[in-house]
């Protein structure tokens, strides 16, 4: 059994969870704090994603990013690095689809944060810079975490849009999502039954991982 | 050192228009009634809200000024803002609560520093628990130890006891005006009881509807408020509308129909009469007036008696009569006696 989809699709998650972690957050809380319209409109369009059919994503993401597009033109010629059918742009397919989860919920953690805890840092001379990581980050932790382990058990299982973009290239873009259908296609219904199982065992691990982490977080802060 | 804080600010309907200056020395009170601007003064001082107008300055260090266009971030204010929910971080313990505070010191330095403000506080067995297993008072010291660390030039205390009532809040009391006392700066106490504000500050500013009047001091206030609400955050319970009486040197108060001795104040709309001022008199006294006695409330240590005096107009309110429980059980008649108050107790107010 060649173990590349698995590592593939890890791979693909750890970078894409990454990514969104950082850019969930930040635009939580630029848009938490946003006027109501300006709120509203945005957080129309940063969730548009997770209601949107992966396939139109990944055909949304192909109009930017294909070789013949604007963007990926663009890089192709400069850096001669292709953004579609690579495993980087599995990334870019993650991402997308799982960055409003990181979002949501990262904004909703930070909207039910206690303002004053801010403004006390605030009038005892700490910086802006610490009292986001420092303190509200810490406060919020347990709405960042579920925001993160829900994209990244997202980003693991992402297929419509990842076939679209990065395509099935065995060593190369398969996923095991995308290798359990091209075997469920090509009938080797045994090996797909396998990576069904895989599929599983991670899935178990990851929902055991959160259980644990916080009880012990449960443990440390009373 | 001192404090001076003009500033404006619009809330929708609602205007902010405060004037005052805090010295050092024992604490200046801003005293009003809830929604009156008191705790939107002190996020105005600290920074966290901008006002519209003004200027704050703190030991000649411009805070805010709108017309040379400064707005300092509240980091560099160095104003101590206790908030009333204390506004601990919750994932730290005490002692990581005081040190993040220090600003930039040595390892050793910091232990040493925090360890003497635990001290200070009497927190030094608490040192390693978190917030929320502190008691009330315990927050509280935190809360303090915390601001203190970070070497504020005032103190800026909202509604301290807000949340509290009975023993532990004299006894918190007692702490926070040590506290107070050691302090070097200037302090603002914001508060909505006139008990607090008396024994603890020694000048007192009045916020009504967005608008403080001149700093008094507290005897000054008691003896002369000048507006009916003043009159009312410093407990006097009994107003009614006055005008001159028939010849110079009275006043007519039509809705208890009395005609008292005192001397007239221009300008004045209402008087106001404290429950304790009002006393049982002779008949024929000077200011006596006989009155009915509607009912009565039992306090802890006094008795309250509402009058009716016998010339009053339908409708008009009772007249509160305030005795010490003994006076009262000396008195011959349950139902009806005379009542006086001294022209001087007399409070003319706009």
């Amino acid at each position: 059994m060649d173990w590349f989809p698995l590592y593939n699709s890890i791979r693909i998650a750890a970078v894409s969870t990454v990514l969104v972690f950082f850019l969930g957050v930040f635009a939580a809380q630029a848009i938490a704090r946003a006027p109501r319209l300006v709120k509203g409109v945005l957080d129309v369009v940063l969730t548009l994603p997770l209601v949107l059919p992966p396939t139109v994503v990944g055909w949304l993401l192909l109009l930017v990013l294909g070789p013949r597009r604007p963007l990926g033109g663009w890089f192709l010629e400069t850096f001669g690095l292709r953004l579609a059918m690579t495993w980087q742009s599995g990334v870019f397919a993650a991402v997308a689809v799982s960055f409003p989860l990181m979002y949501r919920t990262a904004r909703g953690a930070f909207e039910s944060f206690d303002q004053t805890l801010a403004q006390a840092g605030r009038t005892l001379g700490l910086s802006n810079f610490y009292i986001f990581w420092r303190v509200q980050m810490p406060v919020c932790r347990q709405g960042i975490l579920a925001g993160t382990v829900l994209a990244f058990a997202r980003a693991l299982g992402e297929y419509g849009a990842t076939s679209m973009l990065a395509g099935y290239t065995p060593g190369r873009t398969a996923t095991v999502s995308t290798t359990v259908y091209q075997l469920w296609r090509t009938g080797q219904d045994a090996l797909a039954f396998r990576w069904v199982l895989v599929n599983l065992g991670i899935s178990a691990a990851v929902l055991l991982a959160v259980n644990l982490l916080e009880r012990k977080e449960g443990r440390s802060w009373p | 050192m001192a404090l001076t804080a003009r500033i404006q600010k619009r809330y929708g309907d609602f205007l902010l228009d405060v004037d005052f200056t805090a010295e050092d020395g024992a604490a200046l009170a801003l005293l009003g009634a809830s929604g009156c601007g008191k705790s939107a003064t002190l996020k105005c001082v600290a920074g966290i809200d901008r006002p519209d107008r003004g200027r704050i300055a703190l030991d000649g260090r411009v805070l805010f000024d709108s017309a040379a266009g400064v707005n300092l971030p509240p980091q560099q204010r160095r104003v101590g803002f206790l908030f009333q929910s204390y506004a601990l971080f919750p994932h730290m313990t005490v002692e990581r609560n005081v040190a993040v505070c220090l600003g930039r010191m040595d390892k050793r330095r910091r232990r040493e520093r925090t360890a003497e403000l635990l001290a200070l506080l009497h927190l030094e067995d608490q040192a390693d628990l978190y917030p929320r297993q502190l008691s009330g008072g315990q927050q509280q010291r935190a809360a303090l130890a915390r601001i203190l660390a970070a070497k504020p030039g005032v103190l800026l205390l909202d509604e301290p006891f807000s949340a509290l009532d009975g023993f532990l809040k004299w006894q918190l009391e007692q702490e926070l005006r040590e506290v107070l006392e050691r302090f070097p700066g200037p302090a603002v106490w914001v508060s909505h009881d006139r008990g607090e504000v008396y024994r603890n500050c020694s000048r007192v500013c009045v916020l009504e509807d967005g608008k403080s009047a001149p700093a008094a001091s507290m005897a000054e206030l008691m003896a002369n408020p000048g507006t009916v609400a003043a009159a009312r955050l410093s407990g006097c319970k009994n107003f009614a509308p006055v005008r001159p009486g028939p010849a110079p040197g009275l006043v007519e108060v039509p809705a208890w129909g009395l005609v008292l001795r005192a001397p007239w104040r221009e300008g004045a709309a209402a008087v106001g009469l404290r429950a304790d001022r009002i006393r049982p008199e002779e008949a024929g006294a000077v200011n006596a007036f006989p009155c009915q006695i509607l009912r009565v409330t039992e306090d802890v240590s006094s008795v309250f008696a509402a009058l009716r005096p016998e010339a009053a107009s339908p409708g008009a309110p009772p007249l509160w009569m305030e005795l010490a429980k003994d006076a009262w059980a000396a008195l011959p008649d349950r139902e009806r006696l005379w009542a006086a108050v001294r022209p001087e107790d007399l409070m003319l107010l706009k």
